[in-house]
Order: C-alpha cells, then structure tokens, then sequence
C-alpha cells in the first residue's frame, strides 16, 4: 500500500467539513433557536446540487422557527450530502494508496415496509432536533424507547432500530443536555442524520442482487457492538467460479441484553453465523448460490456453504487480495465513518507511546487505531506493536487515515505466530478465552432463566 | 470546535463490564435514580425491585407483587447494599458515585453506600417499582430477538473499546 498517498491534501475537504460543522452547530443550539448563518451556511454548500432549493426553503424556515418535518428532512439530507462528497473524495484516495479497482454497480432501492413506526420514529427525530442537543431531557430523549421497542422485532426494521436504540441510550445518559461538558456534536449529527434518511420509505432495503458461487477466504473480523446491539462483519475475498476474485462481507448482528459483553457477544453471533468458526479454525467455505448486495454484502444463508480446506488469512492476504476488485458502496453508506478497506502491509516499522501505536510505512506516518480491537480476542496493543505484517482496515475520522488491526504476523515468548482480533469469534481453547467463555455462558444462563420465569409468554 | 467534537467515533456511554448476575440480573442509572432487580434467596419466584434516587438517596424496595421489603424500614436492606455493589462492578465507582451525587471517601460500592445512609435519607414510595420492574423484562426480551445477516452498516458507528472505565 502506498500510505504517502493517505497524507495528501484533498481539494475541498476543508470546505465541506465546515458546511458540515455549521450544520452541527444548528443541532447543538436545536431548531427552536437556530443561528441563521449555519442554516445559510449549510444551504449554500449544496445550493449547485439537485437539494438546492428544497434546502434553501428547509434553511429559512428553520431560521424563522417554523420547520416542519419535510424541512427537518432537507436538512438532515443537505448534511448527509455534504459527507457522502467527503466520502468519495476519500475512497479515491484510498483506492490511489490500494490500487484496487471499484466495480460501478449500484444497488436499487426497494418498496416500502411499516409507514406508521417510520413516522413515529421521524416525529421523535424531529422533537430533539428542535430541542438541540444542549436543550435535551430525560422526557425528550424517552420518547424514543416505544419506538424502539416497536421496531426491534421486525428484522426489516432492524437497522434504524439498533440506531435509534444506541443514539438514544447516549442521549439518555447524557441528559440534561445543558450540563454537557462538551457535546459530541459530529458523532451525533451523524446519528442523526442518518436515522432521518432510514424513516423515509424504502430507504433502508439492501436487497440482494445476484448470488456468487466459489471459495470465500476469510481475511479478519470487524466487530460492532453498542449497549443493546452487536455486529460481526466477516470481510474476505472470494475466488469465483467464473470471473475474478472480489472482496465481500458476511454480516451477522442480533440485540442483546447491556449485560452480555465479552465472550458473550461471539456466543450469540457463532451460532448464526457457520463463517465465524470456519475463521477460528482457519478454514475456507465453499459457497454455492450465496445471495449477494450490490455493494458485496453476502446475506449468508447456511444452506448456501459448506467448510472448505484450511487458509491461511495471510496468504490470501499477500497473493489473492491485491488482484481483488471491490463494489461501489451504497448511495447512503457514502460517509467517511463507514469506509472500511481491507489492507496488507508489512516491511513497516513501530513505534509506540502508552497504547497508541504508529506504523511507519515507507517514511510515511500511519496511525494504528488499536481501541477497536475487541477484549475478547487474543490480539493486544503490544502484538501489534512487535508485528512485522498486519491485514487491517483503512478507516477515516476526525481528519485523519487510520488502520484498524484484525490480524498481524508477530513475535510472542521469540516465536513467530499470527494473532487475529476474531479468533476467539467461533469459539477457542485458549486457556482465558475459556475462562471468558464459562463466565459469559453463566451470564447468560442466569438471564434466560429469569426470561423463562419471568417474562409473560 | 474540537477534534474530539469533529469525530464521529468518539465513545459517549463506555461498554458494561462483565459481572455475575446471579444475585442482581439487572441494575440500570436511569430516569434519576439507581434501580435495579435482586433475585430473592429464598423463593425462586420472587424478585425484589429496589431503587435509590440520585441527590436525595430516598430509597425503595419491594417484591415484583408489590410487597414492601421487610428490610427496607427506616434503613437501606440487603437488596439495595447489594444492587449498589453490583451497579459498581457494571459501571464503575465514579460513574455511580457521579449518578447519584456522592461524595464517598473511597471509590467503593460500600463507601458510596455508607455516604448515603449517613445522611439518613428517606424511605420513598414504592411508585416507581412497576416501570423498573417492566424495564427489566424489556431488558430480557431483548434475549428473545432473532438475529439477521442482513447488514447494519449503522453499526460501523459503534465500535468496541478496549478503555476501562
């Protein structure tokens, strides 16, 4: 990977992250005292797009304080604009630093589902933009639980569920908004805005394109997880029966209980998803008729693979991925927060300071984001520290390229081993890792007993 | 504005720590106050709701039929010393302590519990113990939610954190 390239200056940038500043401004201070100048603002950075006018109408009613909800729509969808551009200026970037080529595909967008809870949802959106993150309270914020609730069963639905139920739990926890020390302004503006565009009909529907057939060679696992969701995504490459090889993703994601955490979170997910363990045991599947997105998410379906023979992620990373193509992302997965490109570097060298870790790439700086590497997993700061090759993510926030580690070739005790942060993801024998295990099994245990007491059937 | 208001990622509410729930399945800092769900010793049946209000530490107990807490007379009962120990091992000592506005000497559940019962603070109604106990059951229904293998690409904005509380 040529990691100069990340540090190049990207024309505009600046620009439209201050459009988007000024949009987080108007939030912070809420609808019901918007300053002019950041709607103003925040219209003129689209006024050359086909948003034009609809925000500008958006921006001066906001000003005056008389938004209505299809105004309060405009503008959540003028700020996701702004950072879907941020977005494609980065992924050039990052496909110049790859050498990876992008299919042009699209996905379609699909019909509509559950209008009534797609509206209450947007209501609830709409009161706390007008409250302003500073004007927030624990009245405001609790409007959101019914919704949720409502939602969550429907696994269609799933998506802006898992969202509003995250977004609301940091606001709840961050109530009164006017005693805030500071206010994640960015991060909630996000969240925000995004939940917006998936209460609009349709909008959330990823719908499956085709089915791919061949050998998928598993490169790592991302995990997500917020207090009452967890999500694995699987990114590998797929050797095709017809054709060229191309990256993927497998995804499995299921709300849980706050409690569940650790081990507890792969114990829920590895039964749904066989890929998980085929990672712990270093094992390829064999795919048959797998349905696939647009943008190369697999909607794994048991029936569709089987376990293959033993890879290794490291030399699919070294030989099959650099000849991988990727899928165009989905219009409204446009944003810098969602990039997420599996890399292979090595000949780096390290340095260290606490837990921060930086690899120095040819000359060039590259910050390693060591948080996101899950605890229950055998990787650790200091194996990335003592790695000589890493298979990661490039991922981009707060101005700056980071590489997320899921896998790297290090020294543990003068041995040279591989370590990957999902190792633990199907299951291990490692003697914490066991330890982890049976803590979580009781865990959970106890909570499926009083459920089964408890809960009325 | 500052990076950390410049970033999309940054954690707000940092994760749950592991702990038994055998004793306590359920502890939350919600709607100003401590409450939680302590499972009775006695009867396998019977839960206890117990609750402590932030600032003012009034205090409350009682069974999920409920029964007021026999313990719960004029002082905090085993249930609620117990929530407390377990709402620090969830959260952590200066979380809690931050919650319900305690000054305690050390950053203990028992020091954070004898800093509210020395100021002898007042057995509230047992109001509240329906809703604490209903979001209990919603908190275990999450349990019962099938998962998909459609993806949230949302949940990118959620990543795990190594940081301890």
């Amino acid at each position: 990977m040529r990691a100069d390239l990340l540090a190049d200056p990207v024309d505009g940038l600046d620009d439209a992250l201050a459009a988007v500043d000024a949009s987080d401004r108007v939030l912070v201070a809420g609808l019901l005292r918007p300053a002019a100048a950041d709607l103003t603002e925040l219209a003129a950075a689209v006024a050359g797009t086909p948003l034009a006018t609809r925000v500008a109408e958006a921006a001066e009613k906001a000003a005056a304080g008389a938004a209505g909800e299809d105004h309060i729509v405009a503008l959540a969808a003028a700020r996701t604009a702004l950072l879907g551009s941020v977005h494609d200026a980065l992924m050039t970037q990052v496909v110049g630093a790859t050498g990876r080529s992008t299919a042009e595909e699209t996905a379609p967008v699909t019909s509509a589902t559950e209008l009534n809870l797609l509206a209450a949802a947007r209501s609830w959106l709409c009161e706390v933009a007008r409250a302003g993150w500073r004007g927030i309270d624990h009245d405001v914020v609790g409007g959101a639980a019914q919704v949720v609730s409502a939602m969550l069963p429907d696994p269609g639905l799933r998506r802006l569920a898992a969202l509003l139920d995250g977004f609301a739990a940091e606001l709840a926890a961050s109530c009164p908004g006017a005693t805030m020390d500071r206010v994640p302004a960015r991060r909630w503006g996000d969240l925000w805005a995004r939940a917006m565009l998936l209460t609009m009909p349709g909008a959330a529907g990823l719908p499956a394109t085709g089915t791919v057939t061949g050998r998928l060679l598993p490169l790592g696992v991302d995990l997500h997880e917020h207090a009452t969701a967890a999500q694995a995504q699987v990114h590998a490459v797929l050797e095709q029966a017809d054709g060229a090889p191309r990256l993927v993703r497998a995804s499995v994601s299921v709300p849980k209980p706050d409690t569940v955490v650790g081990a507890g979170i792969w114990q829920l997910l590895r039964t749904h998803l066989s890929l998980l363990t085929a990672v712990s045991e270093g094992r390829s599947m064999e795919l048959a008729g797998m349905p696939v997105t647009a943008d190369g998410d697999l909607i794994w379906a048991e029936e569709h693979a089987r376990p293959g023979e033993p890879a290794d992620a490291f030399a699919t990373a070294r030989v099959v991925l650099p000849t991988a193509t990727a899928s165009a992302t989905a219009p409204l997965d446009r944003h810098p927060a969602r990039i997420a490109v599996p890399v292979f570097l090595d000949g780096y060298t390290t340095t260290t300071d606490g837990d921060a870790v930086t690899f120095t790439v040819a000359g060039h700086d590259l910050a390693v984001d060591t948080d996101r590497i899950p605890s229950a997993g055998p990787l650790t700061p200091a194996a990335v520290a003592a790695s000589a090759a890493c298979i990661g993510l490039v991922r981009w926030d707060a101005g700056t390229f980071r590489v997320q580690p899921l896998a790297v070739e290090t020294t543990v005790k003068k041995k040279a081993v591989t370590v990957h942060a999902g190792a633990w993801a199907g299951g291990t024998t490692d003697k914490v890792g066991v330890k982890a295990e049976k803590a979580a099994t009781d865990a959970a245990a106890v909570l499926r007993e009083r459920a089964g007491r408890l809960l009325r059937k | 504005m500052s990076e950390w208001e410049r970033s999309s990622l940054v954690r707000v509410v940092p994760p749950a720590r592991p702990r038994k729930l055998a004793k306590v399945p359920f502890v939350e800092l919600a709607d100003g106050r401590l409450q939680g769900v302590v499972s009775s010793g006695s009867d396998i049946g019977r839960v206890y709701v117990s609750s402590v209000d932030a600032g003012t530490y009034a205090f409350a107990c009682s069974t999920n039929n409920n029964r007021p807490c026999g313990g719960a007379r004029g002082m905090f009962c085993n249930h609620i010393l117990a929530m407390i120990t377990e709402a620090v091992l969830q959260y952590g000592a200066e979380r809690v302590g931050r919650y319900l506005r305690v000054e305690a000497d050390e950053p203990t559940g028992q020091a954070i519990a004898n800093a509210m019962s020395g100021t002898r603070p007042s057995q509230g109604d047992s109001s509240a113990a329906a809703m604490v106990f209903s979001q209990f059951l919603r908190h275990l229904a999450y349990l019962e939610l099938a998962p998909t293998t459609a993806p949230l690409p949302e949940l990118h904005w959620f990543p795990p954190t190594r940081a301890v509380v």
